[in-house]
């Protein structure tokens, strides 16, 4: 669990993040969503570790990680895996060597147990044959499930995830979307997903949090996001015409 | 002010790819590939540039040297001073700012686009060390290279001499071997090693902080080329005023 209390981030003159607090639970797949401009990576960079902030603290099951000694970041980082939106994939290693390469930095284990640990990996992402492949070989699809599979190699204890659909067709999207919730519920991980995408929403938002102007605005689950009054959603939500008729067509059953 | 910030941090970059050392075992790979990217890969261009370059410095001093008091010898000697004191080393050392920097600088760069620096950096890897200090260990084999172009210069200077008709092969071995101090190798060795830690560095800090797309990589492996070029020559002028003066 991921425990954030009212954390403040600016740069200079700008203000970005203005006191949020929420939990991230374990096992479920948490979703940060709002416009661009909100401060959602912003919030997912201080998460990561990679922004430091100015007030507030952020603790990964009671540690607060910004009092830890640089050793034990260290070890934190080996527990935490992240899905690039770029996918992020090293471009001169094989898929396989992506893969292969937090075992390397963070375990001992000999290159055959690491090479068996990859394949099972890209096996679970179902990529069974792709290991010698090039990352630019790769099609999108495919690079992000490289990224989710170099991300859960090391079974990491929190999975970040920065728009996880960018970039995909809709139907490869859903896919990535099951999978990373499949991978949630089994690795039994805490997922934090930045998205905007509402497909998204829908599929796998068992805990979302809405940020507006880097404030918390909302907080609730897919089950209770299309019934929820606050303004600020609605808008959000209904901004697609799809959404809008099938929420006309709810209200006409009702 | 904003020059004293980026030299403020450039040293901080140096400081700071010698800490957190990445494990022996991947190190060790990274450090073969650039030497291989780096050294091996700029074999075939050092040779062909010091071998036609030693070939035309030997076909200017000959030209300009009309005095028949002045003895054929002398070709050699200008040859062998020019090649070894400035040409392999400085000259050789902005060919390769160009040619070495430029692909540090949009390797590091394409790196810090496509967030795979920031990958790095939330596996708690220190992304200095992971990146520069491989490029830096390869670059202490600079030295080998300027080797290689000093000898190359001198013989592309004695193929000039002898097939252009210039002076005999006899006077060329005299004067490449006429007041030869060793403290002058020494000197362009000192001056090869540092230039190797300008090579490794200057072009990585401009990859490694650009911000932008991939436009900005364009240009910042060119402001890293005039960067690196700039300190080199400066560099050049301080040691030869300290060491040879």
């Amino acid at each position: 669990m991921i425990e954030v209390k009212d954390l403040h981030k600016s740069f200079g003159e700008a203000h970005i993040l203005k006191g949020i607090t929420t939990t991230f639970e374990k096992g479920k797949t948490n979703l940060i969503i709002g416009q661009s401009g909100s401060g959602k990576t912003v919030f997912l960079k201080c998460l990561l570790g990679l922004f430091d902030y100015e007030e507030g603290s952020i603790a990964y099951d009671g540690e607060v990680f910004s009092k830890l000694s640089e050793d034990k970041k260290r070890d934190m980082r080996a527990n935490i895996g992240m899905v690039f939106q770029g996918s992020a994939l090293f471009d001169s290693m094989t898929i396989e060597e992506n893969v292969m390469f937090p075992l390397q930095m963070f375990t001992k284990l000999s290159k055959s147990d690491m090479r068996e640990r990859a394949d099972a990996v890209l096996k679970r992402v179902n990529l069974p044959d792709a290991h010698k492949k090039m990352p630019s070989e790769a099609s999108g699809g495919m690079q992000k499930r490289v990224a989710i599979a170099r991300a859960i190699v090391n079974n990491p204890k929190y999975l970040f995830c920065d728009e996880p659909n960018s970039g995909l067709d809709p139907k490869t999207a859903i896919v990535i979307d099951n999978l990373i919730q499949e991978i949630t519920e089994e690795y039994n991980i805490t997922t934090v997903i930045n998205s905007h995408d509402m497909n998204s929403v829908m599929e796998i938002g068992e805990k979302i949090v809405f940020l507006r102007n880097g404030l918390k605005a909302w907080e609730g689950s897919k089950h209770t996001i299309f019934k929820t009054d606050n303004e600020v959603v609605t808008d959000f939500v209904y901004s697609s015409n799809l959404f809008r008729k099938v929420r006309e067509a709810l209200l006409k059953e009702q | 002010m904003q020059y004293l910030h980026n030299i403020g941090v450039y040293f901080l970059m140096t400081f700071e790819m010698f800490r957190k050392q990445t494990k022996w075992s991947v190190m060790k790979q990274l450090i073969l590939k650039d030497v291989d990217d780096l050294i091996i890969g700029s074999l075939g261009i050092v040779s062909f540039i010091a071998f036609f370059v030693g070939g035309v410095v030997t076909i200017q001093t000959a030209l300009n040297i009309d005095n028949p008091l002045i003895p054929k010898y002398l070709v050699g000697f200008a040859t062998r001073q020019s090649i070894v004191l400035e040409f392999a080393p400085t000259f050789m050392s902005i060919i390769m700012a160009g040619k070495v920097g430029s692909f540090i600088t949009s390797s590091i760069g394409t790196m810090r686009v496509t967030e795979q620096i920031d990958a790095l950096e939330v596996m708690g890897i220190n992304s200095l060390n992971y990146l520069v200090f491989p490029k830096f260990v390869a670059l202490t084999l600079y030295p080998f290279i300027i080797s290689i172009a000093m000898f190359l210069g001198i013989m592309g200077g004695l193929a000039a001499c002898v097939f252009g008709g210039y002076a005999s092969l006899d006077d060329y071995i005299l004067g490449i071997q006429t007041d030869f101090t060793p403290f002058h190798i020494t000197y362009a060795f000192i001056k090869t090693l540092l230039f190797a830690f300008i090579l490794a560095t200057v072009p990585s800090y401009h990859g490694f902080y650009m911000k932008g797309g991939a436009l900005e990589v364009g240009k910042a492996s060119t402001t890293s080329f005039v960067w690196t070029s700039v300190i080199i020559i400066l560099l050049n002028y301080i040691l030869t005023q300290l060491l040879l003066s």
